[in-house]
């Protein structure tokens, strides 16, 4: 029986479009039940208060704070870190064997999973070297498992200066160091910034290697050897206790809503940087 | 005339490609010499050997001697970071920095350490007039370089290097994408700036060549075919191929 | 002057090698203390009691690990199963179909997707797919099958992206040359576009897989913590992941030990789906 390939294309069009929207469907839904059940319990003391008897009462604030010194201080020592080895593979050598060695190590610290880095920042950083659980440790290996995403997008903003760019700046008199600093980098710093921005939103986001290194301390961490918690882990431990769904929808209300703003905001910077070099 | 660059027997080669075939040339001081010949007959290659812009490409080997003033350019004693600053360069499409008019004129200074705003700018002004560039943007130079036309931003090039009081300016084809108002004025800048520095000027324009030049070198295919004052070369041509080149028979 | 210059540019090379060689020192560290710290069990108990063993009883001296392994399989292919034909239709409309209004709409989607963060999807997956499925199918609802849908969403992103990506590096040419023969547009995706992204798409699978297999918190409050290998799509079960995370904050001894080994496992077939995966995108480049 042969069907007019017509009336297929037609209806595989429409089936495409529907699992198309289907799938960003998905997504509202998630974003909506978060929002409307969260948002009741989410307000401007539930941010700034500490959590009672638990976390069944109060708010999240040292959970806010825990997790902003994460996220920051990961991505200040991954930054330079993965920056760096960015400019080393496209300004200082060409391809061979010692670049092919550093990107499989890069491609395999990508592929390793959140527990491993748990287990990992675990055994090497709280027990070995006796940090115990504390922010340290989480910084640590949070620096770790950022540092492909920083190496990968950086690369490619910096490959994608065009090469004029450094043979006028070199015209000039500039040296290499002096072009890249000058030049190469700020036309880069978009990409950059929005691998940036991709980091921090995977150190909010974070929580079997976080756990395990950072702990789960209710408390407000003032040093950095002190233990506290992310928002990602208040919210596990929420639920998975049954502590409270009131106090859960509201965190995970923050949460996203964390990660909504900077997934804009990095979407922003690159629609501002393409609007600037066009 | 004072000899300002002398190139002696320059071979030049690209892995098995050579490109330039013994080069023996003296380039006056304070002239427009220009460098007429088909593509790929080396001019470009011979510019960025003096720059020292070569060293940027790979699998290059060079024989033979370049010297400014006398002192060798090709045997490590100076610095090709320095000879920048003597050596500007003039490129065929014009490359603006994302920036604005008044920073990419200024980055060539800042490098050197110039960060006096006040300096900077007097030189700014100079060098935008020197290009006659600045009536122009006089009113504008905080908007960015991009803005700007192309006759216009290769005026801004031009006058980027400028800013380096270099003492030799090079310039690669650098009205190929102009309409003619834009040459015009860049040619007539280049007519002032001789008296100051000594200007090479890469063209597969003869007539531009002939307009402007003082001394015309004719190349082909890697080899120095002719070298005489302009008048000469355009009017009494002692070789056939520059003659038949002249005329357009092929280029 | 020239040797002030020459000196910091050299200072700088090295100072960015150190920073390139770090990675490698990480990955070093990485494999070297979880290896230091799991083969010892290996040694001690042996490598069949852990890997085919059946019974997981770390304080009491079992170690076997084997329906743990079979476990993660499981919901890796129900995450496929799920996420495989959903995601490729997505990056089949993306790149053929959809207009620069519905691009723009859907790609900023994907990558929101793509950041809700672990722990969301197994709350949501608590609250709302575990008590759907044992309403509608029965058992608890903790179970194989609510973990493989509430997975397969979450490998949605990165299935779509490299599918998305193999499907538009396929020449306009080739698009062009069919539509010329008078192929209808499925016509074309479906004998010319999806064969010659073959290898792109079947990398974001494994690539998708891999995900899966790593992926922990949501499994772990979703998959029901049975230590026994599941019989039907309704039972519960626990992976290598949920077998590390579950115990890990007051594992000692032996028992600890046990644990990374279990972390050996997970990273030997972690590496091995990386280097399939990257064989076939290798294999892409060739052509």
């Amino acid at each position: 029986m042969r069907v007019n390939p017509r009336i297929i294309n037609r209806l595989v069009r429409m089936g495409l479009n529907v699992q198309a929207f289907f799938t960003v469907g998905i997504l509202i839904i998630i974003v909506a039940i978060i929002f409307f059940k969260g948002f009741p319990h989410t307000n401007f003391a539930f941010i700034f208060s500490f959590p009672e008897d638990m976390g069944r009462e109060g708010g999240i604030f040292p959970s806010i704070v825990g997790t902003v010194q994460l996220a920051l201080l990961s991505i200040l020592l991954a930054t330079p870190l993965g920056l760096g080895t960015a400019i080393f593979l496209t300004e200082y050598t060409k391809e061979s064997l010692f670049t092919k060695f550093i990107r499989f190590g890069v491609e395999s610290l990508a592929g390793i999973p959140s527990i491993l880095y748990g287990l990992f920042g675990f055994i090497f950083f709280v027990i070995k070297l006796k940090m115990g659980w504390s922010l340290l440790a989480g910084v640590l290996t949070m620096t770790i498992m950022i540092l492909p995403t920083i190496i990968r997008t950086s690369e490619e903003a910096i490959r994608a200066v065009p090469r004029q760019l450094r043979i006028v700046s070199y015209s000039l008199s500039a040296s290499k160091w002096e072009t890249i600093k000058k030049v190469v980098i700020p036309a880069a710093i978009p990409g950059i910034l929005t691998g940036i921005m991709l980091s921090i939103g995977r150190a909010v986001g974070e929580t079997a290697a976080i756990i395990f290194t950072m702990g789960s301390s209710l408390r407000l961490p003032l040093s950095i050897m002190d233990s506290g918690r992310t928002m990602a882990v208040h919210f596990y431990i929420l639920a998975r206790e049954g502590i409270s769904m009131e106090k859960a929808y509201g965190t995970a209300v923050v949460l996203v809503l964390s990660i909504l703003l900077i997934n804009v905001l990095a979407y922003y910077i690159m629609n501002k940087a393409i609007a600037r070099y066009s | 005339m004072d000899t300002k660059i002398a190139i002696d027997r320059l071979r030049l080669s690209f892995g098995k490609t050579e490109v330039l075939k013994g080069i023996t040339i003296k380039v006056h001081k304070n002239t427009i010499t220009g460098f007429m010949g088909p593509s790929g007959s080396g001019k470009s290659t011979l510019i960025s050997v003096i720059n020292r812009m070569i060293d940027f490409e790979n699998n290059v080997r060079i024989e033979g001697d370049a010297r400014i003033d006398g002192t060798s350019i090709l045997d490590g004693s100076i610095n090709p970071i320095e000879l920048r600053r003597r050596v500007g360069t003039v490129f065929a499409v014009p490359i603006p920095l994302p920036r604005s008019i008044f920073e990419n004129i200024a980055y060539g200074p800042r490098l050197k350490g110039t960060n006096d705003r006040t300096t900077l700018h007097h030189i700014v002004e100079d060098s935008l007039a020197k290009a006659f560039l600045w009536d122009e943007v006089k009113d504008r130079l905080q908007t960015s370089a991009l803005k700007l036309s192309g006759g216009q931003q290769q005026r801004l090039c031009l006058a980027r290097t400028l800013a380096l009081k270099p003492e030799i300016i090079l310039l690669d084809e650098p009205c190929s994408g102009l309409d003619p108002i834009s040459t015009a004025k860049i040619e007539d800048a280049l007519s002032e700036l001789k008296s100051e520095y000594t200007i090479i000027l890469v063209s597969n324009n003869t007539k531009q060549i002939a307009r402007i030049s003082d001394f015309s070198a004719f190349f082909y295919l890697g080899e120095l075919i002719e070298y005489n004052t302009t008048e000469k070369v355009f009017t009494a041509p002692a070789e056939t191929r520059t003659e038949d080149y002249i005329q357009g028979k092929f280029g | 002057m020239i040797d002030r210059t020459v000196l910091k540019e050299h200072f700088v090379k090295w100072v960015l090698v150190a920073f390139a060689l770090s990675s490698l020192l990480f990955l070093f560290l990485i494999f070297i203390f979880i290896l230091a710290e799991g083969l010892p069990l290996f040694l001690k108990v042996g490598v069949n009691k852990i890997i085919f063993g059946m019974k997981w009883a770390p304080t009491k001296g079992h170690f076997g690990i084997f329906p743990m392994i079979i476990s993660s399989f499981l919901v890796t292919v129900g995450a496929l199963i799920v996420g495989a034909p959903l995601g490729l239709s997505c990056a089949i409309y993306l790149s053929e179909y959809a207009g620069k209004r519905a691009r723009m709409l859907l790609k900023p989607a994907i990558e929101l997707l793509a950041g809700i963060p672990s722990v969301v999807f197994g709350f949501l997956g608590v609250i709302y797919i575990v008590p759907l499925v044992r309403n509608y199918l029965g058992g608890s609802g903790f179970s194989l099958i609510s973990t493989s849908l509430v997975l397969g969403v979450m490998i949605l992103p990165t299935i779509i992206s490299i599918s998305f990506d193999a499907l538009v590096s396929v020449p306009r040419t080739y698009r062009e040359g069919s539509a010329a023969m008078g192929a209808t547009k499925w016509q074309t995706i479906y004998k010319v576009i999806i064969p010659t992204a073959k290898s792109g798409i079947l990398a974001s699978f494994i690539l998708g897989m891999g995900r899966a297999i790593g992926e922990t918190m949501a499994v772990i409050m979703i998959a029901g913590n049975a230590l026994r290998i599941p019989t039907s799509i309704l039972d519960p079960l626990r992976t290598l992941t949920g077998n590390i995370a579950l115990e890990l904050a007051y594992a000692t001894g032996d028992h600890r030990l046990g644990l990374f080994s279990t972390g050996v496992v997970l990273m030997l077939i972690i590496m091995i789906l990386n280097y399939i995966a990257n064989f076939g995108i290798k294999r892409k480049i060739a052509k």
